[in-house]
């Protein structure tokens, strides 16, 4: 057992998996708690109307699925010196898609590499090509699911809690709190996003985690702002200030009235900021300070295609398999966003939009 | 008025002062002191004596916050805060650690390419989304719309770098409309700017089509335009004239607000077409881990953003008189 504790590879998929769960469980928990309220379950019924809705909920779903087979990694054992060891790990996704690596770029469902005039036979068909290093195209824009996601749905993860505590602070309390917390969230806020999160990787390293950390700071800000105005328009309603008169705390007042009328708003600006951060991690990953080498990232997939896109024939198929699968969830999660705001936002209750 | 603009750039003053302070404490004490930001830019393997030299070199051998060596208000002066504080409000960025230059210099040197992208992108960017959202309100509930609507959302969901990209292979690669890349200063070198012009143009034109199309439609729905058509104003002199002027308000700070958008787009727009702007220094920056050129762009940008913030609140006390008392 304890043999198993030290193993690196063992370690790794442990915390592969964790990164994912958490995601998972977060849904899963949002999920059961609107389904338990008959109001929820309304709202749902609302949002699922709608065609777009439905199908980009199912492409949401699919790359969901893909993250997941993508997040359980299995030992790979060697036999040496009549030993069984683990070598490697890889993930479910790999051993279901196991495609040959070539020795370096071959063009979508070519026979031959394309390096040159010395033309190699590949060991295998690639639908989608390969890149520069023999990896295939696909696989690789595959794997860039899982990045995607996590980057987008842990920092949603971290930053929701964060954002309603400091704006619900703010917004009820008033006074020197909501100096104190409107001056942090304005100075953070003019700094350009993009600059910030650069000055923050550059000086944590790549990472996955700190790709997290790093937007979780840029990003509550934005979820604090609107939950902070939208608790100062609750605490004058007349609900409140009669809960107030029968003399409920304070803490109770939020716990029991103003969170649970911010949700709403909350799960809007949560749903749409999920597509920003993930083209926001597509661009750091392009730059070079974004997840570490080796971790799938449609941004570094960019971002090493570039030079191969002079060459000729132009070598089109990683930019624009990467592109094409950045497109297609930020595409879904923007549709499925506007629903979902349609749907919960009373101002445009009543009115096609 | 005047009351009202000094009052509202005295709001500023502590938030730059708090952005300052965020700088210090990003690029010095988190950094993990000189030597820690020494190694990362000279690299792992340099001997001790050339880290030290550089830490001395670069004024970094100095304590953070307080120095105990030093007498009276020495002790608070003769500091990393101090000095940075010091230098970055007197606009004395310093030397840049990967060429030596003077940081403002090379600024200052740099700026006008950065403008001559950034300004006609801005401009294009506000005219065509105002533009196409004023048809799309006009045209609303039709087909136009719908298809408008959905191109929009489809748009926005494009990465930038695909832009970027594209973008040079369309325009100048296929079509050969523009050059691939490069840059001249204004007067001749027009078509060079014309490419990142129109590729940031389009990147962020879906998103403020759509937000205009929404403010539009919400303006629509008041009071006063069902007066105007009571009087019988056509329907296009409603929208051009009256919804349009109500509407510049929210289009105007939606505007500025993405201001750091375009920063972002121009950081990627010129280090892909090669102009030796701010954006590219930026990256440059970057690669180098040249802290106090990063610092240097944090701080400008910063500083740009509050100036447009306050213009864009002085802008509409002139709009809106009853704002003034606030």
């Amino acid at each position: 057992m304890k043999a198993l504790f030290s193993n690196p590879f063992l370690l790794d998929s442990v915390r592969s998996m964790a990164e994912v769960a958490v995601v998972v469980a977060a849904l899963l928990f949002g999920t059961v708690r609107v389904l338990r309220h008959p109001v929820g379950r309304g709202r749902l019924k609302q949002i699922f109307s709608s065609r777009g809705a439905r199908v980009s909920f199912g492409v949401l779903l699919f790359f969901l699925l893909i993250a997941l087979l993508d997040s359980i990694r299995l030992p790979v054992y060697e036999i040496r010196a009549g030993e069984r060891r683990i070598v490697k790990t890889e993930t479910l996704l790999e051993k279901l898609y196991h495609p040959a690596r070539e020795e370096t770029l071959s063009a979508p469902l070519a026979t031959v590499t394309l390096e040159g005039y010395r033309s190699r036979p590949l060991k295998g068909r690639h639908i989608l090509g390969t890149d520069l290093n023999g990896n295939d195209v696909l696989l690789q824009a595959l794997k860039g699911v899982r990045t995607a996601l996590i980057i987008g749905g842990l920092t949603v993860v971290i930053v929701i809690p964060l954002g309603i505590l400091f704006g619900v602070l703010a917004g009820y309390f008033g006074g020197r709190v909501d100096d104190l917390i409107t001056y942090v969230f304005s100075t953070i806020e003019s700094v350009p996003e993009i600059l910030l999160l650069i000055c923050l990787m550059k000086l944590m390293g790549q990472g996955l985690t700190q790709l997290c950390i790093a937007m979780g700071i840029t990003t509550w800000v934005g979820l604090c702002r609107v939950v902070r105005g939208e608790t100062l328009k609750l605490r004058e309603l007349p609900f409140v200030q009669a809960a107030r008169a029968l003399g409920a705390g304070a803490f109770s007042i939020l716990r029991r009235h103003i969170i649970p009328n911010v949700m709403h708003i909350v799960l809007i600006t949560a749903i749409l900021r999920f597509s920003g951060l993930v083209l926001s991690e597509a661009i750091l990953s392009y730059l070079g300070i974004g997840v570490e080498p080796g971790t799938g990232s449609w941004g570094a997939m960019i971002d090493q295609a570039r030079n191969d896109l002079a060459r000729d024939p132009v070598v089109w198929w990683s930019v624009t398999a990467a592109g094409t699968m950045l497109f297609i969830l930020i595409l879904a999660a923007n549709v499925f966003g506007d629903r979902v705001r349609d749907v919960l936002d009373p101002r445009l209750q009543g009115r096609r939009v | 008025m005047g009351a009202y603009v000094i009052r509202r750039i005295l709001y500023a003053v502590p938030v730059i002062l708090g952005v300052l302070v965020l700088i210090f404490l990003l690029f010095f004490v988190y950094a993990g002191g000189a030597q820690n930001i020494a190694r990362q830019v000279l690299g792992e393997k340099v001997r001790k004596e050339a880290i030290e030299e550089w830490i001395a070199a670069k004024g970094l051998d100095k304590p953070l916050w307080y120095n105990p060596r030093a007498s009276g208000l020495g002790r608070f002066e003769e500091t990393l805060f101090y000095a940075h504080m010091h230098d970055m409000l007197t606009l004395n960025f310093g030397k840049s650690w990967r060429d030596g230059d003077d940081i403002l210099e090379k600024i200052l040197r740099r700026a006008p390419a950065s403008l001559s992208v950034a300004v006609p992108t801005f401009l294009a960017g506000l005219g065509a989304s105002v533009f196409f959202s004023l048809y799309l309100a006009f045209v609303r509930e039709t087909w136009i719309d719908r298809f408008g609507t959905v191109t929009c959302v489809a748009m926005m969901s494009l990465s930038i770098l695909i832009y970027i990209i594209a973008g040079q292979a369309l325009f100048a690669i296929v079509l050969r409309w523009f050059p691939v890349s490069g840059y001249r200063p204004l007067p001749l070198g027009g078509r060079f700017i014309a490419l990142p012009v129109l590729v940031g143009t389009l990147a962020g034109l879906g998103g403020a089509i759509r937000f205009g199309r929404t403010i539009m439609l919400e303006e629509i729905s008041r009071e006063y335009v069902r007066a105007a058509r009571a009087r019988g104003l056509s329907e296009s002199r409603i929208l051009g004239i009256h919804v349009l002027k109500n509407a510049m308000i929210p289009l105007l700070t939606s505007a500025v607000l993405s201001l750091p958008l375009l920063i972002l787009g121009s950081l990627l727009i010129e280090n892909f077409y090669g102009i030796p702007g701010l954006g590219s220094m930026g990256i440059e920056a970057i690669q180098a881990n040249d802290f106090m050129e990063l610092r240097a762009l944090t701080f400008i940008t910063a500083v740009l953003y509050q100036i447009g913030l306050i213009l864009t609140d002085i802008s509409y006390t002139l709009v809106d008189p009853r704002l003034r008392l606030r």
